[in-house]
């Protein structure tokens, strides 16, 4: 199958949400915030007794849903892409830490590592943000912080693997100070494995800020986000499926355009996994 | 092996107590329990007074150890809403939470493994790309959007199946297939790439060069060695199951121990989260504990090593 038409309709699909979110004041036809009591909860222009103004339809206070659906892809991108780095970040540091230099580093590194993966992800995450309290700050550190400990693991097993071969061993020889060979043979070398993992950890932070908001403990309203929009929706979703379809479908459509990307990204990194 | 599982059984206590260092954090960490607890309107005094009754005036290492003892013992204190031991409201709700994930699994397992068999022996036809774009698909789809989707269609527009709460058997299918959806891919791939490997082996050719049916051949001796790795990948994958039941129970109203959990943040009633996330983080241990000895025992590499 065209792997990488799959991978570039992934890129495609992430480029437009990311032009969405960055252009959001100039597109967006209505003020997201803007509340119209009188006007609320129309329907999508495909539903009969739609008002044309609000092409997607207005919610349970007369928010247009569009103009709140393109300022929410500046949520869920910024979170997603913040939580992604500061956790890739920590992650990949303790993993050197933990797989260059091994000893007692590593022992420590390791366990904290198997004390955060036994805890069920959503579960500490909700935990955590109903001790903090929710709040843009409070999300991206309690996603950040929580995070970490798979590209720890990822990182530590490569470097322990990297650290035997001929090449790592002749630069040792030759002099080579440890923070040189890190930074110029070791790193170089886990850069394509750590851009795969990065790209559908992207997604997944997605996935779990709108789960977090749409729970209430992530972005507090009145702010556009899609779990909230979708949480808004949730109550209304016997006669109004479309208040929680349309949030929904725009979080399904971003992490969908990432992990296709991801998929090409591994696929064009490495060839070995083409014909699997 | 002997000093392998003791090797195993001391880091899963170290694991142990990392949880309660948590999970004690959770309380402790962000804000004054006393201050949750009370009214905004309430006096410094009335404030001092709760936090001498809970033991709060002592300092934060003492508490940790009670906490600890406390945990050891399985008591997590009273549910400040409820006024009863912590873990055993947790502990009532969590047969409906093990038998949540336990029927996911099923479904998954009914669904992925033949299809993972089939894409493997139909390989890159037709068959094949489908299973691999669903896996995709599924792979990519947030699984409470997947859940809110289900009650939707089914729920709503073709009104099958009850929208949430449980009670009868019908109560049960849509949240399983959403737990199972979001296994789907995994094992499926995993079945697809371990019998694509083992169909290559020489003892497969053999057992058909020998005259045996293709269906002897794919079951008997190609499916059964490809089931191990799947296995082992479902054990290390409980953790996921149990998160994925958190939030299926929480778009279902599903009367398990992640509602619970939920309401419980609501009410600022923190035992019993706590109760529940050490309870959860437990198993998850016991589970790749279980696990890693099982892989130890079937590879004798490691049992001698």
């Amino acid at each position: 199958m065209g792997q990488a038409r799959v991978g570039m309709a992934g890129l495609g699909m992430v480029s437009f949400v990311v032009a969405v979110a960055l252009l959001a004041p100039f597109l967006s036809p209505e003020n997201p915030l803007e509340q119209d009591l009188v006007a609320r909860l129309k329907p999508p222009i495909w539903e009969e007794k739609a008002d044309p103004r609000y092409k997607l339809g207005t919610d349970p206070v007369g928010r247009d849903i569009l103009s709140r659906l393109m300022y929410g892809a500046r949520i869920s991108l910024s979170v997603g892409f913040l939580t992604m780095s500061f956790s890739a970040l920590v992650g990949i540091t303790l993993g050197i830490l933990a797989g260059y230099y091994r000893g007692i580093s590593d022992s420590i590194i390791s366990n904290c590592v198997n004390i955060m993966m036994s805890f069920p992800y959503i579960l500490l995450a909700i935990s955590v943000m109903a001790a903090t309290g929710p709040g843009y700050k409070n999300l991206v550190m309690v996603l950040g912080l929580t995070g970490w400990p798979i590209y720890t693991r990822l990182v530590r097993a490569e470097v322990i693997e990297l650290k035997s071969r001929d090449f790592v061993t002749a630069a040792r020889a030759l002099g080579g100070r440890h923070s040189g060979v890190i930074l110029k043979h070791i790193l170089p070398n886990l850069a394509s494995s750590i851009i795969v993992l990065a790209t559908f950890e992207l997604a997944r932070m997605i996935i779990r800020e709108s789960f977090l908001s749409f729970l209430g403990l992530g972005i507090p309203p009145p702010m556009a986000s899609w779990g909230g929009m979708l949480a808004e929706g949730r109550s209304y979703m016997l006669g109004l499926w479309w208040l929680a379809a349309i949030p929904g479908s725009a979080i399904f459509f971003t992490t969908l355009g990432i992990n296709l990307m991801g998929d090409g990204i591994r696929d064009w990194l490495d060839p070995h996994t083409r014909n699997r | 092996m002997r000093s392998y599982i003791l090797y195993r059984l001391f880091q899963a206590l170290i694991v142990i107590w990392g949880i309660s260092l948590i999970t004690f954090s959770l309380l402790h960490l962000f804000r004054d329990p006393a201050l949750i607890l009370l009214p905004p309107e309430a006096t410094k005094e009335d404030v001092a007074l709760l936090r001498k009754e809970m033991g709060l005036d002592q300092p934060i290492i003492v508490r940790y150890f009670k906490f600890l003892s406390g945990m050891v013992r399985g008591d997590f204190g009273k549910s400040f809403v409820a006024q009863r031991s912590a873990l055993s409201l947790v502990l009532e709700r969590m047969p409906m939470t093990l038998w949540l994930a336990a029927s996911g699994l099923l479904l998954a397992i009914i669904v992925s493994i033949p299809l993972g068999v089939l894409a493997a022996v139909r390989r890159n036809q037709i068959h094949d790309h489908s299973a691999s774009v669903l896996a995709v698909l599924g792979q990519a789809m947030p699984l409470f959007w997947l859940d809110i989707m289900l009650i939707i269609i089914f729920a709503v527009k073709l009104r099958l199946l009850p929208a949430s709460g449980a009670g009868s058997f019908k109560h049960i299918i849509l949240p399983a297939a959403g737990i199972a959806v979001s296994l789907l891919p995994i094992l499926m791939r995993l079945t697809r790439s371990r019998m694509i490997e083992i169909l290559s082996q020489d003892y497969i050719r053999t057992a058909r060069a020998k005259g045996l049916a293709e269906r002897a051949v794919l079951f008997r001796h190609a499916l059964r060695n490809a089931l191990i790795p799947v296995i082992t990948i479902l054990g290390f994958q409980f953790g996921m199951l149990l998160g994925g039941a958190v939030i299926t129970e929480t778009i279902f109203a599903w009367p398990g121990v992640a509602s619970l959990v939920v309401e419980s943040i609501f009410n600022s009633d923190f035992p019993v989260v706590q109760a529940a996330v050490a309870l959860f983080a437990v198993l998850i241990v016991l589970a790749n504990l279980l696990t890693d000895i099982t892989i130890a025992w079937l590879d004798p590499k490691v049992r001698f090593g």
